[in-house]
């Protein structure tokens, strides 16, 4: 029985995970860039909270009012002045360069806040959990954030297919020569896509933080498992990253169960047994 | 009627020789002139520049941008420690050998990233790195979670005297450093080499010439492993314990490793020694200051991408067209033979 | 009034020169070929005038203005668009998201999706599909409609009559006629110099690089167009 329990838990532990990977897929998808900094930038927008909290007073969930709009136009900011001027070298400097920014970001952090671990409270919700009949239980913050996640997917796959700029963005990762040649500004339009994947950067920093406690050096973890889930669901499918954090959480879970410190081992070996046997996901769609 | 030759070494290379011949002489005396301070600087120096060498040519000429060497460096530390302290191995012939098995691992690994490409590469290295970490931190044997020591006796086989074992492990790195360079350097000089710089002009067109560049690929990051586990075994036999924190660290031996080429200058044999001295610099100059030297290490390491890709040796050979480390070809003209009128 | 001039305009893709020194002008209303073998550099002159590829600021004037070094979605909204060589449609839109995507630039004029598909009927029908389900004819009316809702006051063609059926071919040039009715001002790229001669006033001859010939097409010897298209 308690087995259900706990692969419910992997399941929405995907949530999570497609909430982090949202950011890293549209930088992928749009602008082709993996963007080495998106964990630290989860890290970052988690802290941002932190501070909103010192000063307003407010609860992490209120905070999100000042979290996205600030990562919003720090991620235009950075596509804009910094990431705009990598696009056109070929493979190692959009690489570098977001590498260097994610020093940049993890050394900057914990010359400001110190090597500490830091817990958003949100209260309750924490531990408040749904019991159904049969010894089943769900967390209900777990479900929320699972929710989250859906709902941020649809509202992106909405953006995308059913508006004028979803329809640029769309035009711009399928040909962006062509797509300026038809009159987009595509380096605007970048810098556009950045802000808004910085939205859902926010959104999982500042709710995973929490869950978990985070640190400084806490992002490249949170990269990985990003791009864990978009890898295993498959590059170019925002429903299949959901999918692929799900199987990631699932993974997660079961090793958890078995011993608690084989937790990420787990997702690892799962990402690793998938990549060797079906090497372009679960749900591939992206032309390379 | 004149005719042409080929040529390896210039005259900027001949006058680097002499110099590069002069300085390692001064570094093998450096026991008799220098302190334990200097000598572990120097011997840490020797090593980066290993390092270095060894992911500038994985990621400058073989195009495989990995930001998980560091899983051969932790290799090579755990199995020195293993064979010393577990089988109680004699301490060289567990140094030897700890190359040989990170090379061998680097095999299983190879078939899961060489799926991956780019970008996809570099993170698909970085998480089997941290899979070799946690299996590390989980293994008992290994220490689990707090690594293991290096015994004293293991220590005394080298030498009882600390300052004679000082020597030895500081001329160990300087010769690892010194093998792992010319092993680099004439591979580059052969034919394999000129493989790998076709590879790293152009990929598809080297592979219609005929160059097969999966083999080639291939046999670089296997011999790359190995070296960088000869490399990890003598790095924690000096710093006496391992864990998985800091074999497996990424900010030790990658991070730093990759900013060194970036800004001396990918691709050349020449940019991992100025990148090495740029970094020590600036390591001990804002020493006082945490890890501030980092993020202006990063700084660097960006705006150099941005405005020089080539780095600064790049940009050298670009105004200057230097070479020091002759392992080009160039076309010279000889003299017409008067005899033949 | 001369609404596109190009002064002494030379092109580089990295260290190789494309163009030498180009010297072509446009009358608003005219229609005028470009022709030349393959490599002539007919492609990289247009992409140079639409802004793909960057050159001096008076190397390409346009309505008066220096326009050399803006960039491609600039020179849109000023009036120029650009139809490319191989149709160049969005594989991932359907065919009316393609047509609306012309409308990014925000110029106002007399095309809109009514006007297009009352230009190209057959669009209409496969209006929901995705482009890449279209024939080759089919997917050129859908480039040059799509670059038409730009309303652009000058129209450059690369290669139209590509790939296609001289069926197609004809069809699509007797919509050439509507366009310039409109007022448009077209610039034709072609290797199919008939087509091409047929539907201009005024002809340039590319070859390698160079301007090899200039001259009306009315009553010029067409043996003269093939030896400066070959270059003899």
């Amino acid at each position: 029985m308690d087995w259900i329990n706990i692969l419910i838990q992997g399941g929405l532990l995907g949530g999570f995970y497609a909430l982090f990977a949202i950011g890293l897929s549209m930088s992928f998808g749009i602008m082709r860039l993996v963007n080495i900094a998106h964990g630290d930038l989860i890290v970052l927008a988690a802290y941002v909270g932190l501070v909103a909290t010192w000063y307003t007073g407010l609860d992490p969930f209120s905070t999100l009012a000042i979290v996205v709009p600030v990562m919003f136009a720090l991620g235009y900011a950075l596509q804009r002045g910094l990431l705009n001027q990598t696009l056109s070298g070929g493979l190692l400097p959009p690489l570098l360069v977001t590498f260097g920014i994610s020093i940049i970001i993890q050394n900057g952090l914990l010359q400001g806040f110190g090597a500490y671990d830091h817990r958003l409270q949100e209260g309750s919700i924490e531990t408040a959990s749904l019991h159904f009949p049969g010894g089943l239980s769900v967390g209900v913050y777990p479900l929320v954030v699972f929710a989250v996640a859906t709902l941020a997917i649809a509202s992106l796959q909405f953006l995308f297919y059913r508006t004028r700029l979803g329809r640029a963005f769309r035009a711009v990762s399928d040909d962006a020569d062509t797509a300026e040649l038809m009159g987009i500004d595509n380096l605007k339009l970048y810098a556009l896509a950045l802000g808004i994947a910085m939205i859902f950067t926010a959104l999982a920093g500042v709710l995973f933080g929490i869950r978990t406690i985070f640190a400084p050096l806490s992002g490249p973890i949170r990269l990985i498992l990003a791009f864990e889930a978009v890898i295993i669901g498959g590059l170019g499918s925002m429903w299949g990253t959901l999918v692929g954090g799900m199987v990631l959480g699932l993974a997660q879970a079961v090793g958890a169960a078995l011993d608690p410190t084989w937790q990420i081992l787990a997702g690892h070996l799962a990402f690793l047994a998938i990549l060797i046997v079906r090497p372009s996901g679960l749900f591939p769609r992206t032309r390379d | 009627m004149e005719s042409v030759r080929v040529e390896r070494a210039t005259k900027a290379s001949r006058f680097f020789a002499l110099f590069a011949v002069a300085l390692l002489a001064t570094l093998i005396a450096m026991p008799w002139w220098g302190d334990a301070g200097e000598m572990r600087l120097v011997g840490e120096m020797a090593y980066y520049v290993a390092l270095a060498q060894l992911w500038n040519l994985l990621a400058g000429y073989a195009g495989l941008v990995s930001v998980g060497q560091q899983a051969y460096v932790g290799l090579g530390g755990y199995a020195l420690f293993y064979l010393t302290g577990v089988w109680n191995m004699n301490v060289y012939l567990a140094l030897l050998l700890a190359g040989p098995f990170a090379g061998l691992m680097s095999i299983p690994v190879s078939f899961a990233v060489f799926r991956l490409r780019g970008a996809y590469f570099a993170v698909g290295t970085w998480v089997v790195s941290e899979v070799f970490a946690l299996f590390a931190s989980l293994i008992a044997v290994l220490g689990a979670g707090s690594g293991l020591s290096l015994t004293p006796a293991i220590l005394r086989e080298i030498s009882s005297d600390r300052d004679v074992r000082d020597t030895i492990l500081y001329l160990m790195s300087l010769t690892i450093s010194v093998v792992v360079f010319a092993v680099v350097y004439f591979l580059l000089r052969s034919r394999h080499g000129l493989a790998l710089t076709a590879i790293r002009d152009s990929e598809p067109a080297s592979a219609s010439l005929g160059v097969n560049t999966f083999r080639t690929k291939f046999i670089i990051y296997i011999v790359t492993a190995a070296c960088t586990g000869v490399i990890g075994g003598l790095i924690f036999l000096q710093k006496l314990r391992i864990s998985p924190e800091a074999g497996f660290s990424i900010n030790d031996w990658t991070v730093v490793v990759i900013f060194m080429v970036v800004i001396g200058g990918i691709g050349t044999l020449e940019g991992p020694f100025i990148g090495m001295l740029i970094y020590i610099v600036l390591r001990e100059l804002l020493a006082d200051y945490g890890t501030i030297y980092l993020m202006l290490m990063g700084a660097i390491a960006i705006a150099v991408m941005l405005k020089a890709p080539s780095g600064i040796w790049g940009w050298v050979v670009h105004r200057y067209d230097i070479q020091l480390f002759p392992v080009g070809r160039r076309l010279a003209l000889a003299p017409a033979d008067s005899s033949k009128r | 009034m001369t609404l596109l001039r190009t002064q002494n305009l030379s092109a580089f893709y990295g260290d190789f020169q494309a163009l030498f020194g180009i010297n072509v002008t446009v009358e608003q209303g005219e229609t005028v070929a470009i022709i030349g073998a393959n490599g002539a550099g007919k492609t990289t002159f247009l992409r140079a005038v639409a802004g793909a590829i960057e050159s001096a600021p008076e190397m390409v004037v346009f309505d008066g203005q220096p326009i050399g070094d803006r960039t491609p979605h600039e020179i849109v909204r000023l009036g120029i668009a650009m139809v490319p060589e191989g149709r160049r449609l969005f594989p991932s839109l359907s065919v009316e998201e393609n047509l609306l995507l012309g409308t990014h630039s925000e110029r106002t004029g007399p095309w809109n999706l009514k006007r297009i598909y009352e230009l190209f009927p057959r669009l209409y029908d496969l209006r929901h599909l995705p482009a890449p389900s279209l024939s080759g004819g089919q997917q050129q009316m859908a480039a040059v409609g799509r670059s038409l809702m730009s309303n652009p006051r000058l129209l450059l063609c690369d290669e139209l009559s590509l790939g296609l059926a001289p069926v197609v071919i004809r069809d699509i040039y007797q919509c050439l006629g509507a366009i310039t009715a409109e007022g448009a001002t077209v610039v034709l790229v072609e290797q199919d110099i008939n087509r091409a001669l047929d539907a201009s006033a005024r002809f340039y001859c590319f070859q390698e690089g160079h301007l090899a010939l200039t001259a009306p097409v009315k009553g010029f010897d067409r043996a003269a167009i093939t030896a400066a298209y070959f270059g003899v």
